[in-house]
C-alpha cells in the first residue's frame, strides 16, 4: 500500500506493507535511526515520536495510521544550528548516559513543555513514566528537564558548548538562534512567552 | 497555558543547578564529549547499520525447556521467496560449528542437533530479505520435539533420579557442575562451636536479567576474496570476542575486525559471546551478503546471561555484646543448562570470596555447589562485579539479622565490626587483599546526610499511630579491576589492557583504548585522564574504542575494570609519552632534564620559569625539522600493556528509608542515601550518574524483579510486561555524598565505581523493609518485595518459592 505523511516537516511517500510498524518505516525506509526500538510492548518507549502533536510508541503504531499526519523525531528537534532546550538540557544536566532511550525521553519531555511550560518534579516523573532507562536513575533526566523549563530559550549560541564538528560545517547555512526559536513547530505560537515568564519568575 | 497559576500550591524554591562546564585541564566536572551526537539521535548503533545488500536473520527457539530434538523438516521455510538460507545445527554440524566454547571452558550449543535444555535456545536460523520476513519464516519450520521432564528446582537438581541435562558431555550422570570452597573450614568450626551467639538464615538471591534498553545483535560482513570478516556487535569487550571467533571459525585473527559502536547499556549482558553472533557469522558465510541479527525483548530476557541465582544459607556466629566472630555460608548455584559465567578461570565463583565483607573477624568459610538446571545459562551480569552482589547481600542481610536478634542498632553494630584503618592494607580470612580503607567516616557521613537518629525517631512515632516505615543499611567493599595476570584470565586471556597515546605535529592527540563504553563515558573520562598527566586539554583529545583494527588488545569493560585497569594504562601511557617530551624540552631549552619543572602542559627551567615550552611546542618539534637531543626517535607517542597489581576496593555507607502501605503492602522508597569512596574522582558528574543508575538497579531487584520459572520451565519474566523495571515513579530524588581514599598501588588512586551502586543498594533496600516489618515478627523475607510478598511476610509467610 502507499503511504503519504510528513516527517519532521517534509513530505514523504512510500510503498509499504500494510503491517509495517512506524519505528521500522522510519528507522529501516528513511533511515531515520535516532528513534529507538526496545521492547515491542509498549513499555520501554525508546521508540517515541511524535504524531501530530502528541506523543506516541511507534512500535505499536503501524506506519499506515500515520498516513496524513505530521511526524516529529529527534531528527526534528534542533532547529537549524540551534538545540532545543530540551537537548541542551540533557548535555547540561547529564541526562544520558547509553543514550538509548535519550531520543524518546526527549520527544516525550518537549510535548510536556508544550503542555505544561513549568511542570512539577511529579508531573515530569509522570510523564515520562512510560519510558525506561537503564542509566541514569532518572533524577539527571528529570534536571535535565527542568533545565529545559527553566532556560526556555536555551544557552545562548555562544555558550553552547560541545559544538561539533558538523556543527562547524553546518554553520556555512547560516540559521540564527533567533530564526531557529520563531521556527518552532507547534506551540511556538503561544508557548513561547508562556514558557519564558515560567522561567523567570518561578 | 496558564499551568502557574493553575498550581499556586506547587510554588517551590528557586531551582539551582549544578554547574557541569568546567572544562578542567584533567579531573574534574566536565560535560560529556559523546553527548552532542546522541542528543541529535546521531549515535550509532549496532542496529544502525544498514550494508549495501544486507540480509536479515531470526532465530527459531525452543518453545520447551527440554526435550529431544525429532526432526526438523525447513522445506516450507525454503521455499518462502524471500528466504535466502535456512541452517540448523545438523548443518553447523557438518561445518564443525554446532558447539561454541563458554567463557567458563563449558561448551554450549549454537544450534541445539540433540536436545534442547532450556525454552528459549537456540534451534534454526533464516536469512531473509528483510525482517519481516525472515521472521514469517520461521513459522514454516516444522520441529518434533520429545519432550522430557525439565530440573527447574535448583535444590532438586542433584537427586539421585533427576534427569541428566548434559547429556552431550561423556560419561555425564548428574547435573554437577563444580564443587567450590574459600576459607578454613576448621578454624570457622572451632569459632562457630564456641561463640556465644550464632544467627542463622537461607537467603535467595533470585534469578534476575540485566535487559540493557538495546538488546543484543551484530552485522556481519564476510569478504569470501579476501577471507576477511568484519562484525559489527554489541559487545563490552571486542578484543576477546575477536579471538574467540579466530579460534571458533577458525578465520585468521588478523582477518577479523570487531566493531563494538556505541553501545545501549550492557551491565554484563553483552560479555558473553551468544550463538545469534555466530549464526550471524554463518549466514554472511553461506549468503555471501551481510547479514545482521537484532534479538528482540524477548529473546533477550529468556535467552541471553542471566545474573544472580545464588541460594545461600548464611551464618554469623558472634559475641553477646556484637562482636562478629566468623562468618560462614553454604551455597547452591544455579548456572543454568550451560555453564556460560564470565568469571577469571581461577574464580568459578567470580569474587564471592569477599562474603566477608567490611569486618574485621576471626574466621570465614564458604562452600559452594553449582549445578545445571533447564534454564538459560549466564550468571555473572547486572552489574555484578563477579559476585560481589551475592556476597554484600549475603553479609549485610546477615549483620540485620543478627542486629535482629541482638536487639542491637544496626549502624550500632556495623560500627563496631567495620575495619579500621590501620589495618590496611588488610588480608581478608578468604584472602583478599583489601588495597585501603577508612570505613567509619564514611557511614558517619550517611548518617548525617540522612539524619539517622531524627529518622529513628520519626519511626518510632510513626509505630505509635501503626504507620510502618523502616530504615535500612548496608555497607560495601567492593573488589574491582580484574586483574592481575599471575592470577587472572578468562579462557586462556589475561586480564590486562593496553593503550596507545600519540600527540599530533599540532598538540592533539589521540589515545586508543581496549576497553569499550556502554555508556559509561570513556570519550570524556579517559581525555580527562589523559589531559591531567600531560597537559593537553580533553576537547583537543580523541578517544577511540570499539574497533579492533584500531585499537590496543584488553579484556574490555566488565567487573568496574576501565578506570581501574585501563585507566591506569591511560595514566601511565601519557607518563611515557611525557617522559619523552621532558627529553625533548631539554634540547629545547638547552639545559638537563634534571633542571625542567613541569606544571600541566609546560616544561619550565628550574628558577625561570619564563623559559619554557609547551607540549604543543614539544610536540610541533618531535614532527618537525632539525635535530632531537642524542638518541631520541622523532614522533611523540607510546604504548603500553598495564597489568595491575592487584584489585582496588571501593567501599560506601547507604542508607534507605521506606514507607509501607500497611493496607496494600505498597513499599515506597522515599529515600536513598549514599556515600560512596572510589577513590580518586575523574568526573563527579559521571561517578554521581553512575551511582544513580546502580541505586535504580537495586530498587528494581529488592522491589520488582525476578526471572521466574513455572514448574514446566516455561520462563515468566520474558517481556517487559513481566520483567518490572523501576521507572522514574519508583525511585526518590537520590541523595549522594562521598569519602575519598585513593588506591594505594593504582597510578591515579582511583578505585572504580561503575558497579558498586548495584553492589550495595539490595540489601539496603531490603534491610529499610524487614526493619519496617519488625513488629510484624519479620526477621527475613526474600526478594523481590513485591507487595504480595509484603503482604506475606506480614501474614507471617515471609519464605516464598523461588
Amino acid at each position: 500500500m502507499q503511504v503519504t505523511m510528513t516527517v519532521n516537516g517534509e513530505q514523504v511517500t512510500s510503498e509499504i506493507e500494510g503491517r509495517l510498524l512506524l519505528v521500522h518505516y522510519l528507522r529501516d525506509h528513511l533511515k531515520l535511526t535516532g528513534t529507538h526500538w526496545g521492547c515491542d510492548t509498549s513499555n520501554c518507549g525508546t521508540c517515541v515520536v511524535w504524531m501530530d502533536d502528541e506523543p506516541v510508541k511507534s512500535c505499536t503504531v503501524l506506519a499506515a495510521m500515520a498516513g496524513g499526519r505530521e511526524v516529529r523525531t529527534v531528527e526534528g528537534l534542533e532547529q537549524g544550528d540551534t538545540l532545543d532546550p530540551v537537548q541542551q538540557g540533557f548535555i547540561q544536566c547529564h541526562g544520558l548516559q547509553c543514550g538509548f532511550c535519550t531520543p524518546g525521553m526527549m520527544m516525550t519531555a518537549r510535548a510536556l513543555l508544550d503542555r505544561v511550560p513549568d511542570p512539577s518534579e511529579h508531573e515530569i516523573r509522570e510523564a515520562i513514566s512510560g519510558q525506561i532507562c537503564r542509566c541514569t536513575g532518572y533524577a539527571s533526566i528529570v534536571r535535565s528537564i527542568q533545565w529545559a523549563a527553566d532556560h526556555p530559550d536555551g544557552l545562548p549560541a555562544t555558550e553552547t558548548a560541545d559544538e561539533t564538528a558538523d556543527e562547524v560545517l553546518d554553520d556555512a547555512e547560516g540559521t540564527t538562534s533567533a530564526d531557529a526559536e520563531t521556527a518552532r513547530p507547534d506551540g511556538g505560537d503561544m508557548a513561547e512567552p508562556e514558557t519564558a515568564t515560567a522561567g523567570s519568575t518561578t | 497555558m496558564t499551568a502557574v497559576e493553575d498550581r499556586p500550591a506547587d510554588a517551590r524554591p528557586p531551582r539551582t543547578f549544578e554547574d557541569n562546564d568546567h572544562k578542567p585541564m584533567g579531573y574534574g566536572r566536565m560535560l560529556r564529549k559523546e553527548d552532542p551526537r546522541f542528543v541529535r539521535g546521531r549515535g550509532r548503533y549496532v542496529d544502525d547499520v544498514n550494508l549495501t545488500g544486507m540480509l536479515h536473520l531470526a532465530i527459531l527457539r525452543s518453545p520447551v525447556a527440554h526435550a529431544r530434538i525429532l526432526s526438523i523438516d525447513t522445506s516450507a521455510a525454503e521455499a518462502h521467496p524471500k528466504v535466502k538460507a535456512v541452517v540448523t545445527g545438523e548443518t553447523l554440524a557438518g561445518l564443525g560449528l554446532a558447539w561454541m566454547p563458554t567463557l567458563s571452558n563449558d561448551v554450549q550449543a549454537v544450534l541445539a542437533t540433540d536436545k534442547v535444555r532450556f525454552q528459549g535456545q537456540e534451534v534454526a536460523f533464516v536469512v531473509a530479505e528483510d525482517r519481516y520476513s525472515a521472521r514469517d519464516a520461521l513459522e514454516l519450520i516444522d520441529v518434533e520435539y520429545d519432550v522430557l521432564e525439565p530440573v527447574i528446582d535448583v535444590r532438586t537438581a542433584l537427586r539421585p533420579d533427576a534427569p541428566v541435562i548434559r547429556t552431550d558431555l561423556e560419561g555425564k550422570k548428574d547435573n554437577h557442575v563444580f564443587d567450590w570452597e574459600t576459607g578454613d573450614k576448621d578454624a570457622t568450626e572451632a569459632v562457630f562451636a564456641s561463640a556465644d551467639v550464632v544467627v542463622q538464615e537461607d537467603i535467595v538471591y533470585p534469578r534476575v536479567h540485566p535487559a540493557p534498553m538495546e538488546t543484543c545483535g551484530s552485522v556481519a560482513d564476510y569478504d569470501k576474496v579476501e577471507g576477511r570478516l568484519t562484525l559489527w556487535t554489541t559487545s563490552q569487550a571486542p578484543h576477546a570476542h575477536r579471538t574467540l571467533y579466530a579460534i571458533v571459525a577458525g578465520i585468521p585473527e588478523h582477518k577479523i575486525r570487531v566493531i563494538s559502536p556505541d553501545i545501549g547499556g550492557g551491565f554484563g549482558n553483552k560479555v558473553p559471546i551468544y550463538p545469534g553472533y555466530v549464526c550471524s557469522i554463518v549466514g554472511s558465510i553461506v549468503t555471501g551478503r551481510p547479514v545482521k541479527w537484532m534479538e528482540d525483548r524477548s529473546e533477550n530476557l529468556v535467552s541471553t546471561g542471566f545474573a544472580r541465582d545464588y541460594v545461600m544459607r548464611g551464618e554469623i556466629a558472634a559475641t553477646k555484646d556484637g562482636k562478629i566472630l566468623a562468618i560462614r555460608t553454604n551455597v547452591l548455584a544455579d548456572h543454568g543448562a550451560f555453564n556460560g559465567t564470565a568469571a577469571p578461570v581461577k574464580y568459578p565463583a567470580g569474587f564471592f570470596g569477599v562474603f566477608t565483607g567490611s569486618y574485621d573477624i576471626e574466621a570465614a568459610y564458604c562452600s559452594m555447589t553449582a549445578v545445571y538446571t533447564n534454564k538459560a545459562p549466564g550468571g555473572v551480569a547486572y552489574a555484578c562485579s563477579f559476585r560481589i552482589t551475592e556476597a554484600v547481600y549475603l553479609v549485610e542481610r546477615m549483620v540485620d539479622v543478627l542486629a535482629y536478634d541482638l536487639e542491637m542498632d544496626p549502624v550500632e553494630l556495623r560500627l563496631k565490626n567495620l575495619l579500621r584503618p590501620e589495618q590496611f592494607p588488610y588480608t581478608s580470612k578468604t584472602g583478599w587483599v583489601y588495597d585501603s580503607g577508612d570505613y567509619e567516616p564514611t557511614l558517619r557521613k550517611a548518617m548525617e546526610m540522612a539524619g539517622y537518629e531524627e529518622l529513628r525517631r520519626e519511626q518510632a512515632d510513626k509505630r505509635t499511630r501503626g504507620e510502618v516505615m523502616g530504615i535500612g543499611v548496608a555497607f560495601f567493599t567492593e573488589a574491582v579491576g580484574a586483574g592481575p595476570r599471575k592470577d587472572m584470565d578468562i579462557l586462556g586471556l589475561g586480564m590486562a589492557d593496553g593503550c596507545e597515546l600519540r600527540v599530533h605535529p599540532t598538540g592533539k592527540a589521540v589515545v586508543r583504548l581496549s576497553v569499550q563504553s556502554q555508556g559509561q563515558g570513556h570519550e570524556t573520562t579517559f581525555a580527562q585522564i589523559v589531559a591531567e598527566e600531560i597537559g593537553i586539554a580533553p576537547d583537543d583529545i580523541d578517544v577511540v574504542h570499539g574497533d579492533t583494527d584500531n585499537t590496543p588488545f584488553g579484556l574490555g569493560t566488565y567487573g568496574s575494570r576501565s578506570t581501574p585497569v585501563s585507566g591506569a594504562a591511560a595514566a601511565l601511557v601519557a607518563r611515557k609519552v611525557r617522559d619523552k617530551a621532558r627529553i625533548i624540552a631539554s634540547g629545547m631549552l638547552e639545559v638537563s632534564v634534571a633542571d625542567l619543572d613541569w606544571e600541566k602542559g609546560r616544561f619550565s627551567v628550574k628558577g625561570d620559569p619564563s623559559k619554557s615550552v609547551t607540549i604543543q611546542d614539544i610536540a610541533m618539534k618531535a614532527h618537525g625539522a632539525g635535530d632531537l637531543p642524542e638518541g631520541v626517535e622523532g614522533g611523540l607517542e607510546a604504548q603500553i600493556c598495564y597489568n595491575p597489581s592487584n584489585l582496588t576496593y571501593p567501599h560506601g555507607a547507604y542508607i534507605c528509608v521506606v514507607d509501607i502501605d500497611p493496607g496494600t503492602a505498597k513499599v515506597t522508597v522515599r529515600r536513598f542515601i549514599a556515600v560512596d569512596d572510589c577513590g580518586t574522582r575523574i568526573n563527579p558528574m559521571i561517578i554521581e550518574g553512575q551511582v544513580h543508575g546502580g541505586l535504580t538497579d537495586g530498587v528494581g531487584m529488592a522491589l520488582m524483579e525476578i526471572i521466574a520459572f513455572d514448574e514446566d520451565g516455561n520462563c515468566l519474566g520474558g517481556s517487559l510486561m513481566d520483567y518490572l523495571i523501576p521507572t522514574a515513579l519508583e525511585v526518590p530524588d537520590w541523595e549522594t555524598g562521598f569519602t575519598v581514599t585513593p588506591s594505594p598501588h593504582h597510578p591515579i588512586g582511583a578505585k572504580g565505581v561503575g558497579e558498586s551502586a548495584t553492589v550495595g543498594s539490595p540489601p539496603a533496600i531490603v534491610n529499610a523493609v524487614i526493619d519496617a516489618l519488625k513488629p510484624y515478627g519479620v526477621r527475613h523475607a526474600d526478594m523481590p518485595l513485591t507487595p504480595s510478598r509484603v503482604w506475606d511476610a506480614m501474614q507471617g509467610n515471609a519464605t516464598p518459592p523461588i
